[in-house]
């Protein structure tokens, strides 16, 4: 009888069409203003490092799951998301080998050997830069504008110069790839947002607590500042990878917590641990190791964040 | 005023507009009509007929089994053919009492019908529970014990509950907007019961006709209210309808009653009104056929015991084979194997698809995104339960309050990565509930 071919299943009967490949290609094009802007400001070895990092970061990811005899998940886009950010990252003028040997870190060793998509404890794109950061600091913190080389306006506002922050608005200052252009960003972060991809919780707990942290801390640090001086607060937002992360890498869903009152705590924490590192550490940048030292903080801020179910005493 | 709603929840494409607008068709049987004694939740009922007997329509031929339990009556008049095991809609072997129609619909002699002001509370009870009437939404709890709380002097509110919230129903609706005043009168009816309470109906505003047709014929009403609510999935679920209505949130350990709530669905209320006005038993109901691979996707009032090939068939049949077919809606029915089953007391809809849209997905890896704690409306964390359920960790399973789960689907439904999380944790779920009872 016909009716034996009917198939029988457990409800839901039907799914929404969000995949979770329609997601990473989401933030593969959310990430290309930026890109775009890269490139522009940085010319042909922007182009070559961001190819470099893409391409070796999905290569390793299939290289590794054909080895293993894994089911091959380079469709899902999320390597991809990881060699593009990472690229982002990177200075224009480092070696594009040095890229590629960041993206089989980020793949390899901080996703895959956790056990992949989802089990990484980490953002790989940031655990690689952290690693590059480590091994090959001299290249990774020269930055080139224009043929001289030169201090970030990250660096100048440490050491209490004047930046141009309409110049960083814009993103025609030195810096990585990806980072220097706070409105091509925020067009992505737009996008973000109208789809649905990510929301304002983590992004806006994270951005805020910065914003109160050096409006009281600047002046500490440099008593020239005054408390919550707009000027100072705007250079800190459009400099260094701050926005960067805020929208692009603290969002990471796999490494930030998935507890609603977590992810405020997460925010709150980065952007305590950026302003600490950023106005009293060695260097001048400090939002990749906020963001790192947070991600591994996640198991511990869900454990002390699980909501209530509805008719406990949880949220109506 | 802003629309009254949960937090949670999915907006799944509702389909409704296939069968909405078509208005109620009656449904003979052609077929011997097969009558399970258990379309209920609580003890199967006990034949009191023989084979070889004749019965009449609406005539009892299973007596309600214990306290939560409901008779059954015959929807036809004919001979009682066999009382064997037979498969049910869900998949299992149930004993059914089959009976040959003799197509003349002899009906029985109903008990003598009094005015609703001159009952009291006890015969109102006995008259709901004697015609066997259980909760048509789909759940098929007695509505007699429902409607039994320890203090009914408590109970605040009578909940009809007309959302409808599961895509492609449109049962409700057309009786809504067919048959408003019986669905009042039973609501009048049920509140009779419960002097304190205040009687609402629960719309959604998808349904913006019923919502003004129940405001027009309640204006005299002054215990009666409409309250419209924001079309969302599970808006139809107790504690959500409860929750929107009033304000009250319950737990899975709670009832309604404990929050001085009452809800009864449309066709519920609606087969209250006619056993109290008419005498007559709960014998029939409106079964939404939809889907698209049926011809003509429409609602039918079918008797209990119709066979749903025949429902189909009503339907214009098949205009291509279909993949999957549903009782119920597509986020809580269930898969049936076969359409050679009764209709019963709480079949709500035959819903028939070309493609089964759960088979083109693989499920992959987690990717933590939580759009299932976004939907779930009891506040959980779907991914990780399912996480728990699938690594048999009970203990972790009841910690994390899997036990509060209610099984809408809405994590299921949402998950980009396409995990079968519902599923995971509705098994899980069974084992801790039977382990919890044994303790």
């Amino acid at each position: 009888m016909s009716e034996n071919k009917l198939k029988i299943s457990s409800s839901p009967h039907i799914r929404s069409k969000t995949t979770s490949g329609n997601i990473m290609l989401m933030v593969v094009i959310a990430l290309l203003p930026a890109a775009a802007f890269g490139v522009y400001n940085f010319k042909l070895p922007a182009l070559i490092m961001l190819i470099s990092t893409t391409v070796s970061a999905v290569l390793t990811e299939y290289i590794y799951e054909k080895l293993m005899h894994k089911r091959i998940t380079i469709g899902d886009f999320s390597a991809a998301v990881t060699g593009l950010l990472l690229g982002l990252n990177m200075p224009p003028t480092a070696p594009w080998w040095m890229g590629a040997l960041g993206s089989v870190f980020g793949i390899l060793i901080v996703k895959q050997l956790f056990g992949g998509l989802g089990q990484n404890i980490m953002n790989p794109a940031l655990g690689a830069r952290c690693f590059l950061l480590i091994s090959f600091t001299g290249q990774m913190t020269t930055f080139i504008y224009d043929g001289v080389s030169g201090p970030t306006p990250l660096a100048l506002l440490k050491s209490g110069k004047a930046v141009d922050t309409m110049d960083m608005l814009i993103g025609t200052v030195p810096g990585v790839i990806g980072e220097t252009s706070v409105i091509a960003i925020i067009i992505g972060a737009i996008f973000l947002i109208l789809t649905g991809v990510i929301d304002l919780r983590i992004p806006g707990t994270y951005i805020v607590t910065f914003v109160i942290f050096i409006g009281i801390f600047g002046h500490v640090q440099n008593p020239a500042v005054g408390y919550f001086d707009p000027q100072y607060i705007t250079a800190h937002l459009c400099g260094g990878g701050l926005m960067l992360g805020a929208w692009f890498m603290a969002t990471d869903y796999v490494t930030s917590p998935i507890t609603k009152k977590g992810q405020y705590v997460y925010g709150a924490l980065i952007g305590i641990l950026t302003g600490l590192f950023r106005l009293f550490g060695g260097s001048a940048e400090g939002v990749s190791y906020a963001i790192i030292i947070s991600n591994l903080l996640v198991p511990l801020i869900e454990k002390v964040t699980l909501p209530k179910p509805f008719g406990k005493g949880g949220e109506k | 005023m802003a629309l009254l709603t949960f937090k949670g929840g999915v907006h799944p494409n509702d389909g409704k507009s296939l069968a909405k607008d078509k208005a109620v068709v009656e449904v003979k049987p052609k077929g011997n009509l097969v009558f399970p004694v258990s379309q209920h939740i609580g003890a199967p009922a006990s034949p009191v007929v023989a084979v070889g007997d004749h019965v009449l329509c609406g005539q009892k031929i299973a007596a309600a089994g214990g306290f939560v339990s409901a008779p059954v009556y015959s929807s036809v008049s004919g001979t009682v053919k066999a009382i064997e095991p037979r498969l049910n809609p869900t998949g299992a072997m149930v004993n059914c009492i089959v009976i040959e129609n003799d197509e003349k619909y002899e009906e029985a002699e109903y008990p003598p019908v009094k005015p609703l002001d001159e009952m009291s509370k006890e015969e109102i009870l006995n008259a709901i529970g004697e015609a066997g009437i259980v909760g048509m939404g789909g759940a098929g709890f007695p509505t007699r014990v429902k409607l039994s709380p320890k203090e009914p002097d408590k109970i605040e509110y009578v909940i009809a509950n007309c959302a409808e919230c599961e895509p492609y129903i449109t049962a409700d609706y057309r009786r809504m907007m067919e048959n408003p005043e019986e669905l009042i009168g039973g609501m009048r009816a049920v509140l009779k019961l419960f002097d304190n309470a205040k009687g609402i109906f629960g719309v959604e505003d998808n349904k913006p006709d019923c919502i003004a047709k129940l405001q027009e014929l309640i204006k005299d009403e002054p215990r009666m209210e409409v309250a419209a609510l924001k079309t969302k999935y599970p808006q139809g679920g107790e504690r959500q309808l409860i929750y929107a209505c009033t304000g009250r949130a319950i737990n899975s350990a709670m009832l309604p009653a404990d929050a001085g709530c009452v809800v009864d669905n449309v066709e519920t209320m609606i087969t209250i009104n006619r056993a109290l006005t008419q005498g007559r038993p709960s014998m029939e109901r409106i079964v939404t056929v939809s889907g698209d691979s049926v011809n003509e996707p429409g609602n039918f009032k079918v008797l209990f015991g119709t066979n749903q090939a025949e429902l189909v068939e009503a339907a214009g049949g098949f205009k291509e084979e279909p993949e999957k077919i549903i009782s119920g809606g597509p986020m809580m029915g269930f898969a049936m194997s076969t359409l050679d089953t009764p209709v019963t007391k709480t079949s709500s809809s035959i819903l028939c698809f070309t493609k089964d849209e759960v088979a083109k997905f693989e499920p992959t890896a987690c990717i933590n995104c939580g759009r299932c704690v976004d939907a779930c409306p009891s506040r959980l964390i779907p991914s990780r339960l399912a996480d728990y359920a699938e690594h048999q960790d009970e203990a972790l399973f009841t910690s994390h309050e899997g036990l509060e789960c209610m099984e809408c689907g809405s994590c299921s439904y949402v998950c980009p990565a396409k995990r079968p999380l519902k599923q995971a944790i509705g098994s899980m779920r069974k084992i801790a509930l039977a382990n919890r009872k044994k303790k």
